[in-house]
């Protein structure tokens, strides 16, 4: 299973290794990682599983598609290029090693 | 120790009001009931992704087995409570037990409304869906080549509408009213998804009502119209609305208006008791309001825990809900209740389109179809107390971004 890392605003780290298809809203919800809430369940509706994706790993992650970046729009903190809402990144074994941060909102 | 505060029901709004107390440095016991054998999940994807077996029922849970426990939260399962006594603080449960509470904060729900038994509502093969046992006696009898009925052409009835075409099945939808979806939406998105689900070979039959449902045995065969029209069955599906909760407080003299009546800090007419998400008519423009939304329940409880912990502030909400039926994303942000004026705004993909409701020229709510940059800029202008002009809106040229400043 791919571990994941996400890296919280005051510089704490929360690690998980994530069922290969799980998203990662739900795989943050479920380690209780803070301010990825996820609202409507990963339906692409509330923006709230908003992450950034460390720079070295966007190209793997991939871009957001026309919904996705559409949804971008009304995120609580700053949309940076490197933003993703994170309930549309599913759990593959080259995310392994993955490092998410959580913005502070 | 001190009594615990004590949340009746475990749904969205009762995990969302726990784990907002807690957030908050509420140190003492907290108590959270629930009816069910699991822990609570998300009901949403059970008219979706969970009936349809593409979602385990792990998938669905709002918070992991051992937050509870981490977060200093007693969850207590398969547990009813069966009277409630505001003079003396005290809830009675289902094993006779009774609990004294410091607070107590009604997340009851609603549940569904069914079809009266005289007409057959009562019949095997006859299903509503609210709870997880409910999708899982469903689920196996979505099968291709299946006749299916879906008696009530609302949010629930389509969704589940679309997951049985899905299957294969042979799907008629019956809607009393006028148009699907006419409670809740213009008749510019009833026409959307009556094409929607034309084009997946769903028969619709709206403005006809049910007559009655015909049994072989005691299991349903057959579904007979007003207008005479007998539809084949092998399952009805009956999404006519949901009845809230609230018996409990009905019972033990608290007023009820459109659900439990609370004030705008979610409080009772008890000033100790609370009541939150889809059981709760709160004040709202006006008028006693009672939302069916996750939003609603989350926000709602969330605000409530504020409001137990001492905070005035008025709960004050931009309502916003989705629905998803085949590969169309709904997504609706505010409430249309009471529009006098609709524009249609065309979205850049095939397929997707936006309605806009307007009252007395502004802005109340935006259901967007495929068009998620609609339904985000429709929020973001309702969340700011901005309307977007209707000719501007009906203007798939002009730019919304900068329509809201």
């Amino acid at each position: 299973m791919p571990k994941v890392t996400w890296i919280l605003g005051n510089g704490k780290e929360i690690s998980a290794e994530v069922p290969v298809g799980h998203n990662l809203m739900e795989a943050a919800v479920a380690k209780n990682v803070p301010n990825v809430i996820g609202e409507c369940g990963g339906c692409l509706s509330c923006a709230t599983c908003h992450v950034y994706v460390d720079p070295d790993w966007y190209a793997k992650t991939g871009v957001p598609d026309e919904m996705e970046s559409d949804m971008l729009e009304i995120t609580l903190a700053e949309r940076k290029p490197n933003s993703r809402l994170s309930c549309q990144i599913k759990a593959v074994p080259e995310l392994d090693g993955l490092i998410l941060r959580v913005p502070q909102i | 120790m001190p009594d615990p505060i004590v949340i009746v029901g475990a749904g969205q709004a009762g995990v969302a009001l726990a784990a907002k107390l807690r957030a908050l440095g509420y140190l003492d016991p907290l108590i959270l009931i629930g009816e069910e054998p699991v822990p609570p999940y998300q009901r949403p994807p059970l008219s979706k992704k969970y009936v349809s077996g593409e979602l385990e029922v792990d998938r669905l849970l709002i918070r992991s087995r051992s937050w509870y426990a981490e977060q200093g939260i007693e969850l207590r399962l398969s547990t009813r409570v069966v009277a409630l006594s505001p003079g003396e603080r005290e809830v009675t449960l289902s094993d006779g037990s009774r609990l004294r509470y410091r607070q107590l904060a009604l997340a009851t729900g609603a549940r569904p409304r069914c079809l009266p038994s005289e007409i057959g509502g009562a019949l095997r093969g006859v299903a509503t869906i609210r709870n997880l046992a409910d999708a899982d006696a469903i689920a196996p009898h979505l099968q291709a080549g299946r006749q299916l009925v879906v008696v009530g052409g609302g949010y629930i009835g389509l969704e589940a509408a679309a997951v049985a075409a899905g299957k294969g099945m042979q799907v008629t939808v019956i809607e009393a009213a006028e148009r699907i979806l006419q409670r809740v939406a213009a008749p510019e998105t009833s026409s959307y998804f009556r094409d929607l689900h034309r084009r997946h070979a769903v028969t619709l039959h709206e403005a006809v009502g049910l007559e009655r449902l015909a049994a072989v045995e005691d299991r349903v065969a057959s579904v007979l119209l007003k207008d005479g029209t007998t539809l084949q069955a092998d399952l009805v599906i009956v999404g006519i609305g949901v009845v809230p909760n609230d018996d409990l407080a009905r019972e033990a003299g608290l007023r009820i208006e459109n659900g439990i009546a609370v004030d705008a800090q979610c409080r009772s007419s008890d000033p100790e008791i609370f009541a939150v998400g889809d059981c709760a008519g709160f004040p709202w423009r006006g008028t006693a309001t009672r939302l069916e939304s996750v939003q609603n329940a989350i926000d709602q409880a969330e605000h409530a825990a504020g409001a137990m912990l001492g905070a005035a502030a008025a709960y004050d909400p931009v309502p916003w809900f989705w629905s998803d039926q085949y590969d169309v994303k709904l997504q609706i942000a505010g409430l249309n209740r009471g529009y006098d004026q609709v524009v249609v705004r065309p979205g850049k993909r095939p397929g997707s389109q936006s309605v806009w409701y307007y009252r007395q020229g502004a802005l109340i709510a935006v259901d967007a179809m495929n068009d998620a940059l609609a339904y985000a800029f429709g929020k973001k202008a309702l969340e700011g107390g901005k309307s977007i002009p209707p000719a501007i809106a009906a203007d798939a040229a002009a730019d919304l971004k900068s329509a809201i400043g």
